[in-house]
């Protein structure tokens, strides 16, 4: 029987894969680590002067596949600045004359947005793993994965297609130290006096929609609203002292095995 | 009278929380400001029983909020509204689901289709189908997926056909009990057609039944020599449901080649019909055919209409129909049995309906090298635009295009996989079909028109007409309005008793969908695409 722990679970809903843009291992051919500020800055370059092409997932241009690590001319970061600087002549991309700090930012968010091949720090059982994820670790009171578990923290169906296992498992460990904006905590009180917290999806100078602690897809009127507070830390607590290394590196097996649909 | 408005109180927050349950979607009409099925309801009726906005107040609309979708392709889809979510699909397969009051969006999911696919007739999608907590899209590249409803997550994705053989999917599923059940389009690809139902838990397939009879089934000896096996017969439109018989009404396309029958003699069945299948097992109940061995491409894929009443004197199960051939007909849809049919648009390719309603054939109208002209258009009297039946005022609105014609010419060609497999081509010279942003139209150039039939009599009881042609759907409400537009751009307003024009907005694109509507709080919206946007009206405040 599987006994979870609400009051605890509620503390830790969903820095999950906040903290691993900034603590992930190098990816093949990436020469250096990245802060958090500098992924930040780059991704708000990438939406301006990459995604028109390349889409939100770089995945838009034939044979150019970020999330996969993939690119057609250039596998160190010094070649993918290169390029974004001189652009490739016959094709369509074009040269961007961006500073030098704004193309290694670029190159963070792009590296940011592969995150596998890299090893975590101990070998797994992906099965055991799992066991953990849904029974003593309470993961998917928080977590779903595949239709199965709430909805209270990102999904993870797909994200040992996205992060690598040091990336998880520091996640584990040191959750929370970062958080993305998209999978920021709300709060919201109404005029009336009614709390509503939740994950925010979706805001605007008017409006926030977000999907509420009672897993309902939720729209506010700023207007609406006496109080309202975007959460800067994650609610997610450490597994360090939770679980011994060995069922960590078991629960980032499974993680590490979950890839999506096919 | 307290105690009964408590209870509707309950009733309303119950169903702000619940999935859409099989329960919901048997009874649209507890919760009329939803819209949770394509066409509003089993029965496909496109009727509202929401009143708010009536033939008096309908002048005080206005424009609540604007979506803009990202494609350039036709925007053909019918949201569907489930307690204040509203959920879209923009061309081939971006899913939103918006805020419904000020339409910002709460997530998107966008399915890239193979770039086997090859549609032939626009990379378009119309819409979803949900239960649960689940949606279920049909792909382009002939896929069924289900999403998550709160977060637009991929729960399952099943491969329905082949793209690289034609194979496509472009309308929302229907979901009956536990299965998801979607048609193919590829009607000009030789593919052979079917319908199939999958497991909303898993997607695998629970049944299939192929339009085309295989060796052995009965209707085969239809089809001459091996032209069966890419004989087309697809069904690229969401049928009905009635839940007593426990039948699924579907409608199917055209025989392939679509202008050329010479190597497929006989009727070639099931094309150009409407099927009953049993929703259990996918077997056939029963089937009409509307055009038997068909070389005009008139595809039966209109929305099948259930109607509950009297004929001539005696209560029927009906089924109504208005089809892309010309003729309007009336069917019992407890056994297929013909009851009536009548033109409703000019049409020379047949002198009319014998009295088991099958079409006698015009001789002097066959296709040849040399081309004929042919009333109607391929795009037909109607197509897939969904009409409407208002059960107030006993009228089935049919979108219509007056005075089309084609000239066609036929060719002969072999079928390849995945290639086209037309077997003709239609002529210029003939009346424009497309028009541009100029449009000059005289005389004897065919139109648009929205026509209110009396399904008792046929007798067409008024129309609206415009000067572009129409592929816009219809929406009644329990106030008696009609809503729809035209590609002319404009969204209307009709009296539905009279059709008089009580309202209309310029939206700037042709409208190539369906309009519905919905309640939020205290509030009825309306809601239509035209061109790359998607518009939601509601009384000003």
């Amino acid at each position: 029987m599987l006994v979870y722990n609400f009051a605890f679970m509620k503390r830790w809903i969903h820095a999950f894969p906040a903290a691993l843009l900034l603590l992930s291992l190098p990816a093949a051919g990436q020469q250096r680590r990245y802060s958090a500020a500098e992924v930040a800055e780059g991704k708000q370059l990438f939406s301006v002067q990459c995604q028109p092409c390349h889409g939100p997932n770089g995945d838009l241009v034939a044979g150019v596949d970020m999330r996969k690590g993939q690119f057609k001319r250039a596998s160190t970061d010094e070649e993918i600045s290169r390029i974004i600087a001189n652009g490739v002549p016959g094709t369509g991309m074009p040269p961007f004359s961006l500073p030098d700090n704004s193309r290694t930012a670029l190159v963070a968010y792009i590296r940011s947005l592969h995150e596998s091949g890299s090893a975590g720090a101990v070998a797994g059982d992906a099965q055991h793993g799992r066991e953990i994820f849904e029974g003593k670790g309470g993961c998917i009171g928080c977590h779903r994965v595949a239709g199965r578990g709430a909805r209270k923290g990102p999904d993870l169906s797909e994200i040992g297609a996205l992060r690598n296992a040091a990336a998880l498992e520091r996640s584990l460990v040191t959750p929370g130290e970062t958080i993305l904006p998209q999978e920021r905590m709300v709060r919201a009180v109404t005029k009336n006096g009614t709390v509503i917290t939740g994950m925010r999806l979706n805001e605007d100078t008017h409006t926030v929609q977000l999907l509420d602690q009672n897993e309902r897809l939720v729209s506010l009127l700023k207007s609406d609203l006496r109080e309202y507070t975007v959460e800067k830390t994650s609610p997610m607590p450490s597994y360090q002292d939770k679980l011994t290394p060995q069922e960590i590196g078991d629960v980032v097996a499974y993680l590490l095995s979950l890839k999506g649909l096919p | 009278m307290k105690f009964r408005i408590l209870s509707l109180l309950a009733i309303a927050a119950g169903a702000v929380t619940a999935q859409v349950s099989n329960e919901r979607l048997l009874h649209p009409e507890r919760e009329p400001q939803n819209w949770l099925t394509y066409s509003g309801s089993y029965s496909s009726q496109r009727y509202s029983l929401l009143d708010q906005i009536t033939p008096q107040n309908v002048k005080n609309l206005e424009l609540q909020w604007v979506f803009q979708a990202r494609s350039l392709e036709k925007f053909e889809v019918t949201p569907l509204v489930v307690d204040g979510v509203m959920y879209i699909v923009e061309a081939p397969n971006h899913v939103f689901a918006l805020d419904a009051k000020t339409g910002r969006a709460f997530w998107d999911y966008d399915y890239r289709p193979s770039r086997d696919a090859r549609p032939c007739c626009g990379s378009v999608n119309r819409g979803l189908a949900i239960l649960g907590d689940t949606l279920f899209m049909g792909t382009l590249d002939a896929r069924l997926l289900a999403l998550d409803a709160k977060t637009g997550r991929p729960l399952w994705k099943t491969e329905v056909g082949d793209p690289k053989l034609g194979y496509t999917i472009t309308h929302a599923p229907l979901v009956v009990k536990n299965k998801v059940v979607v048609g193919v389009a590829g009607g000009e690809y030789g593919i052979r057609g079917f319908i199939a139902a999958y497991d909303a838990a898993t997607g695998k397939e629970a049944w299939k039944f192929y339009t085309i009879p295989g060796p052995g089934e009965p209707g085969h000896d239809s089809w001459t020599d091996d032209s069966w096996a890419h004989g087309g017969v697809p069904a690229w439109l969401t049928g009905s449901y009635d839940p007593e018989l426990n039948l699924i009404y579907w409608g199917t396309g055209n025989p392939g080649p679509d202008f050329n029958g010479d190597k497929r003699q006989g009727d070639n069945l099931y094309s150009d019909s409407a099927v009953a299948l049993d929703a259990d097992s996918g077997k056939l109940k029963w089937y009409f055919q509307f055009t038997p061995h068909d070389e005009y491409d008139y595809d039966a894929v209109q929305i099948p209409v259930i109607v509950d009443g009297t004929w001539k004197g005696a209560p029927r199960k009906m089924l109504m129909w208005a089809n892309r051939n010309g003729y309007f007909y009336v069917l019992d849809r407890t056994n297929g049995k013909f009851l009536t049919g009548t033109p409703f648009i000019k049409l020379n390719w047949s002198t009319g309906l014998d009295e088991a309603g099958r079409p006698m054939r015009n001789s002097s109208a066959e296709p040849n090298a040399q081309g004929v002209t042919i009333f109607p258009h391929l795009f037909g009297g109607t197509n897939w635009y969904s009409p409407s039946y208002s059960p107030r005022t006993h009228l089935f609105y049919i979108p219509t295009w007056q005075d089309s014609s084609m000239n066609l010419g036929k060719v002969s060609g072999e079928f390849a996989p995945g290639q086209r497999y037309m077997g003709g081509t239609i002529r210029p010279g003939g009346p424009a079909t497309r028009r541009g942003a100029e449009n000059t139209p005289v005389e004897n150039t065919n139109y648009g028109a929205i026509l209110a039939v009396d399904p008792a009599t046929s007798q067409i009881k008024w129309q609206y007409k415009m000067a572009d042609l129409t592929a816009s759907g219809v929406l009644t409400t329990a106030s008696d309005l009609l809503f729809a537009g035209g590609r002319e751009g404009y969204f209307y307003a009709l009296d539905a008793r009279t059709g008089a024009e009580l309202w209309r907005a310029s939206l700037g694109g042709s409208e190539e969908a369906a309009p519905m509507t919905y309640k939020v709080g205290d509030k009825q919206y309306v809601t239509i695409a035209a061109g790359q946007a998607l518009f939601t009206f509601a009384l000003r405040n």
